[in-house]
């Protein structure tokens, strides 16, 4: 007689002879996250560097772009995508609705941490690059950007950590991530949830937790290092508190 | 030619739409989305609040316990922090014994609160953590006990820094209860989706019924956010101009 508690040890068993089936969502997770990650910092990128434009058209571009996707949940733009779209004759794959809709929502956050940084940096840096011939694009280029990384790193960082996790709404549209194969597989098989969701948890908790711990040592290092101080610091992660 | 024209006359009304919304916004589905509306709602509000409770507790006992309790806060905040919140909305509503816990939208709820609550413990203790040392020692040195510095002099400066971030989190929270529809929970994108199947028996589903539901859908939790955002930024600048 087998024992009935979730978490009996031929629950584990069992999973671990399906262990190629994890092994390969783990990859379709990692393979959105990196996919989603780029698109999500080019355009993180593209609209924080609109949003401090001069021209105002641009401004009001980038500040749409930001207010819809930080406004409207990430599991609605997914199942926009998954339902909505086949209807207007768009079949997008779900690996490509992963790496659209979670860059698209998280390039919105992204846009407004560069903004915040670019925003962090003395006015007088760009009057004195300005007095010294740089153009804007130089300027941008030469001065402003290599300092404005050095402190969006780590709530990139801290982004790139929400965004790995928010991977996950991929299973809500059967999209054979990690947390659709976990759920899947306990559904249909033994209803051995416990072990599924403590494997599959431990499998983001290696990716995601030394990413955020070395956002948090670097973050610490620039702050004594006075590259920025605490209080730069903390507005400028505070943008991304909706996420 | 004539013909084409006439086809087009008496093609299914559904075609148009205003007729898309006359089937969808009937009286029976308005009703429905409402009561999902406000389902979102309180769920929202309930799981903020009780987190905003649970979350200071793990604030102050990783920030003043250093010894097991404070251990153990650590660990629960860094676990929650690193793994995706549809994994304990999961694991909530199937492994939480049904003698527990009765309702799947408690349970749901649950999960969500577990969640939630440890991204407040961190804005609660970022909070703490700026306030002075000093204030403490003097608190205490006047014949305050721990409990009474805490709440007397700590917890209301902390909670005047962070109302705005906490604001934020109800954004967050209300994003992240449309994760509950995986699980059946009947908030407002589940009731929303729901209207969809429903419809399918009585109209043919045209791509305007889809589009008009997810537009819907997606300006209702617009609409919410972004007042609250607008709220939040208000808040902060008023909040940055007393300090």
């Amino acid at each position: 007689m087998k024992s009935m508690s979730p978490i009996a040890w031929w629950r584990f068993e069992l999973l671990f002879s399906d262990w190629r089936l994890f092994g390969k969502a783990f990859l379709v997770t990692l393979a959105v996250s990196g996919l989603s990650l780029a698109l999500a910092l080019i355009l993180g990128m593209i609209f924080g560097l609109l949003s401090r434009s001069k021209y105002r058209v641009f401004r009001i571009i980038a500040r749409v772009y930001v207010e819809l996707f930080q406004n409207i949940p990430l599991v609605i733009i997914a199942f926009f995508m998954f339902n909505a779209l086949p209807y207007a004759n768009i079949m997008l794959s779900t690996m490509t609705i992963g790496a659209l809709g979670i860059g698209l929502y998280h390039g919105a956050y992204i846009s407004e941490v560069v903004r915040a940084g670019i925003e962090s940096i003395p006015q007088g840096q760009f009057e004195a690059a300005n007095s010294q011939g740089f153009s804007y694009f130089s300027t941008m280029i030469h001065i402003i950007l290599p300092q404005t990384i050095t402190i969006i790193l780590p709530p990139l960082t801290n982004q790139a950590v929400n965004l790995i996790k928010n991977t996950s709404v991929l299973a809500m549209i059967s999209g054979g991530d990690l947390m659709y194969r976990a759920n899947s597989w306990a559904a249909s098989g033994s209803s051995s949830y416990a072990p599924a969701l403590i494997v599959t948890g431990a499998l983001y908790f290696i990716v995601c937790y030394p990413l955020a711990t070395a956002a948090r040592a670097y973050e610490k290092h620039i702050i004594n290092a006075g590259l920025v101080t605490a209080a730069t610091e903390d507005a400028i992660v505070a943008v991304t508190d909706s996420e | 030619m004539r013909m084409i024209e006439l086809a087009a006359l008496t093609a299914p009304a559904s075609e148009s739409v205003g007729q898309a919304l006359r089937d969808v916004f009937t009286a029976g589905n308005t009703k429905f989305f409402l009561t999902g509306i406000l389902t979102t709602l309180e769920l929202s509000i309930v799981v903020v609040l009780i987190s905003i409770l649970f979350g200071t507790i793990l604030a102050v006992t990783r920030n003043y316990e250093k010894k097991i309790f404070g251990k153990v806060a650590s660990v629960y905040v860094e676990i929650f922090r690193n793994t995706p919140l549809l994994l304990w909305i999961v694991g909530s509503v199937f492994l939480i014994p049904r003698n527990l816990i009765g309702s799947p939208m408690v349970r749901g709820g649950f999960g969500l609160m577990l969640y939630t609550s440890s991204v407040i413990s961190e804005i609660v203790r970022g909070g703490m953590n700026s306030i002075h040392n000093g204030q403490f020692e003097a608190a205490r040195s006047q014949g305050f006990t721990f409990v009474q510095t805490l709440l007397y002099i700590v917890l209301p400066q902390t909670f005047e820094r962070i109302i705005p971030s906490l604001m934020s989190q109800i954004v967050t929270t209300i994003k992240d209860t449309s994760f509950l529809a995986q699980v059946g929970i009947a908030e407002f994108f589940w009731k929303a989706r729901n209207v969809m199947t429903g419809m399918s028996k009585n109209v043919i589903i045209t791509s305007k019924h889809v589009f008009v539901i997810y537009i819907f859908v997606a300006l209702v939790y617009f609409v919410i956010n972004f007042s609250l955002s607008c709220v939040v930024r208000m808040m902060r600048r008023r909040v940055s101009v007393r300090q």
